[in-house]
């Protein structure tokens, strides 16, 4: 059980916006790490819209995603996360958490998961949960944000904990 | 402009620069990428609303009594 958490960085985009947020040389000293993530995008269709990589690699996911107004419930094999943008409502951005437990391992591939939630004024809502994989053997040191058209919005923000069991 | 941002957590150190041409190149497919897996998953749902629309005809019954069925 972790009982510790450690702000290890955190990132404000500024006016100018961002194509990604990148956090390097992550120390190995954590049992997990956690990202927060709460971001906005300057364009209109926002689904599927921006994923994370580790040590610059895509994962691997199966995601499940609960969307519109009525509820409609699909299963994919997704990590493209969706956000609010111009379409949605103003000034209001997604809530996501990235939980990677055993992230420095050096003998294990690294599984991960995802939850979060968009919100568009009571009206629309996106709700999405998926499980990642990192296929590789190597300690996760870098953890990369990434959106894949326009950028992250001024405002938009990440911060990444790292946790220890004791 | 587009912008990287990357932060070191060892020394605190962040940077923000212009992405390179292979960046760019790589973002377009990407962008390509997730707009075709999107426009998949739309297909998929919209092909299973049209079953599930001829399905509660063929049973005489509503969305609404179907959801009450299964609530």
């Amino acid at each position: 059980m972790a009982n510790t958490y450690t702000l290890i960085a955190s990132n404000t985009v500024g006016s100018g916006g961002a194509a990604s947020v990148t956090f390097s040389s992550i120390a190995s000293t954590y049992t997990d790490l956690l990202l927060k993530a709460s971001c906005r995008s300057d364009q209109s269709n926002v689904a599927r819209s921006w994923r994370v990589q580790a040590n610059s690699t895509d994962i691997t996911a199966r995601n499940l995603d609960a969307e519109g107004n009525p509820f409609v419930v699909f299963s994919g094999t997704s990590a493209n996360m969706n956000t609010n943008g111009t379409g949605s409502t103003s000034n209001t951005f997604n809530n996501y958490d990235i939980y990677i437990p055993n992230y420095a391992s050096t003998t294990a591939y690294k599984s991960l998961s995802v939850d979060g939630a968009v919100e568009n004024n009571g009206t629309d809502a996106n709700l999405k949960l998926v499980a990642g994989l990192y296929s590789a053997n190597t300690a996760i040191s870098s953890i990369t944000c990434v959106i894949n058209a326009g950028l992250f919005v001024q405002y938009s923000s990440f911060y990444l904990y790292g946790i220890k069991n004791s | 402009m587009t912008t990287a941002i990357e932060i070191n957590c060892e020394t605190g150190e962040v940077i923000e620069r212009e992405l390179t041409a292979d960046e760019l190149a790589q973002r377009e497919a990407d962008a390509k990428a997730a707009a075709d897996q999107k426009a998949a998953e739309d297909a998929d749902k919209a092909a299973k609303a049209v079953e599930k629309d001829a399905l509660l005809a063929k049973l005489g019954i509503t969305a609404d009594e179907a959801a009450l069925l299964l609530g």
